[in-house]
């Protein structure tokens, strides 16, 4: 009994120090506030926001008819200012058929394939891009949540891998994003690494690109083995990146450099 | 819109002149804080290693590090300038901090050189390979020594 309680404190104290290196909630900090003001009046103001030429095909999407099913997203969903609001805030979620984390695009795609009955939409596809972005522009303003005690394995899981050594470069995230954001590396702000404006127009891309896209880019530039689109490391990894992320406004579909 | 932001993946990556595939890495000897003698048995060219450290797709010192060679811009500020770094250090300390700096500071950020071992998931195209090669460490630790403050 005194074993298991000394255990049980042992516990706790390896646990508070494992945690000591996250990030704190009251540090947290948008690369918005890092931009320069150019590039902040491009994603304040709808009108020249690039991404918002997605967000209209989405709108249309959202409307059209697909599949053997022969529905739209609207005739389940109706209105999606309505249905649709807090969703991406909450994304990755839990989905009970998979008994995994899924992400918004991965939600997207469910729906294609049992509801419609159609192909899903490939990562990175113009549709897909679309799609995630109409439906995350209506969580813009909404603070992100992390609640779903069931995705607490995906972001321990997602954690892990944020904060090891990986690559040639033998870097973790958490060297750049937590312990030295704010810094230049060459000639860019290290950011927090949040993932609360995607997706997001890139300038560097000069496209739209999903959470993923970016997550790649960062294990690419540490020399790392990447993981592919959709894989369920980069959805541990986004797991994570929201729980950090929670109580932050969603900017989606945000711009960045 | 101009853009001033190279971007990470082209910075670390485009067309980054690897290391030629070698075997293995020739061997040294670790005498304190230091490695004595030269990887390659030369010495190396300041000149060249001037242009590995200021190259950011070969030596990627730039992105992490300043120092007095202005003709690399964007330099970054995640380690120090490297100006006097021939005055702090002698040749030996030098030749060690590139080849595996983790020797001297167990926690750093600053990639091994030349070392090929205890790293994982490393992208196919880099596994097996040090970041520079003997004769391009030579080099950069020739350069450095020149940094006199
Ligand atoms: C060597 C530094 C470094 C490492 C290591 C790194 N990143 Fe990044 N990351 C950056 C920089 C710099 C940017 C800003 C984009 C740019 O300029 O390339 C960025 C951007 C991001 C963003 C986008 C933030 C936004 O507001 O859009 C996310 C998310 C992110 N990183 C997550 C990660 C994750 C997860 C890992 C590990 C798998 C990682 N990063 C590893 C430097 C790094
Ligand atoms: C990812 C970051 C990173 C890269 C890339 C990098 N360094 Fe470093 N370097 C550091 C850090 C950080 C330190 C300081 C030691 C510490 O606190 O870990 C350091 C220390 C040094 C030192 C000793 C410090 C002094 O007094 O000057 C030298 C010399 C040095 N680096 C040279 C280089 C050269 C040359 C290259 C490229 C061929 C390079 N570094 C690439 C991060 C980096």
């Amino acid at each position: 009994m005194r074993r298991a309680v000394l255990f049980a404190a042992m516990l706790a104290v390896i646990g508070s120090l494992a945690r000591a290196s996250d990030l704190p909630p009251d540090k947290q900090r948008s690369s918005y506030q890092d931009m320069a003001p150019a590039t902040r009046a491009m994603q304040d103001a709808d009108t020249d926001n690039p991404a918002m030429l997605w967000v209209l095909d989405g709108e249309a999407l959202w409307q059209t008819k697909a599949g053997n099913a022969g529905r739209a997203c609207a005739d389940c969903h109706g209105d999606a200012k309505q249905s649709m609001r807090g969703t991406a805030a909450r994304h990755p979620a839990f989905d009970e058929k998979l008994n995994a984390p899924v992400n918004l695009e991965g939600r997207i795609n469910i729906c294609r394939t049992e509801q419609q009955q159609t192909a899903p939409l490939p990562y990175e596809s113009k549709e897909l891009l679309a799609l995630s972005a109409y439906v995350a522009l209506q969580s813009r303003g909404l603070p992100i949540e992390s609640r779903d005690p069931r995705l607490e394995p995906a972001i321990s899981a997602g954690r892990a891998e944020f904060m090891r050594r990986q690559g040639q470069l033998n870097l973790g995230c958490v060297h750049c994003h937590d312990q030295r954001f704010g810094e230049k590396l060459a000639g860019s702000t290290i950011p927090q690494g949040h993932p609360n404006g995607y997706p997001i127009y890139r300038l560097e891309w000069q496209t739209l690109g999903s959470l993923q896209r970016r997550l790649r880019n960062c294990l690419t530039g540490m020399r790392a083995d990447n993981y592919p689109l959709g894989s369920p490391e980069l959805v541990a990894l986004e797991t994570y990146l929201m729980r950090r992320a929670r109580g932050m406004t969603v900017e989606s579909p945000a711009v960045r450099p | 819109m101009r853009l001033s932001v190279i971007p990470l993946v082209t910075l670390i990556l485009s067309a980054a002149p690897t290391a030629m595939a070698q075997d293995a890495l020739r061997p040294y000897t670790i005498d304190g804080d230091a490695i004595s003698t030269s990887l390659t048995g030369e010495d190396g060219d300041p000149a060249r290693g001037r242009e590995i450290v200021a190259n950011r797709l070969v030596g990627l010192c730039v992105l992490c590090h300043s120092g007095p060679f202005p003709e690399a811009p964007l330099q970054g500020t995640l380690a120090p300038d490297l100006k006097g770094a021939g005055t702090r250090w002698s040749i030996g300390q030098l030749r060690l901090r590139m080849v595996d700096s983790s020797r001297v500071m167990p926690d750093t950020i600053m990639p091994a050189y030349y070392r090929i071992d205890h790293l994982v998931r490393v992208a196919p195209a880099f596994r097996g390979k040090p970041v520079l090669t003997a004769a391009q460490i030579e080099d950069v630790v020739a350069f450095l020594a020149t940094l006199k403050e």
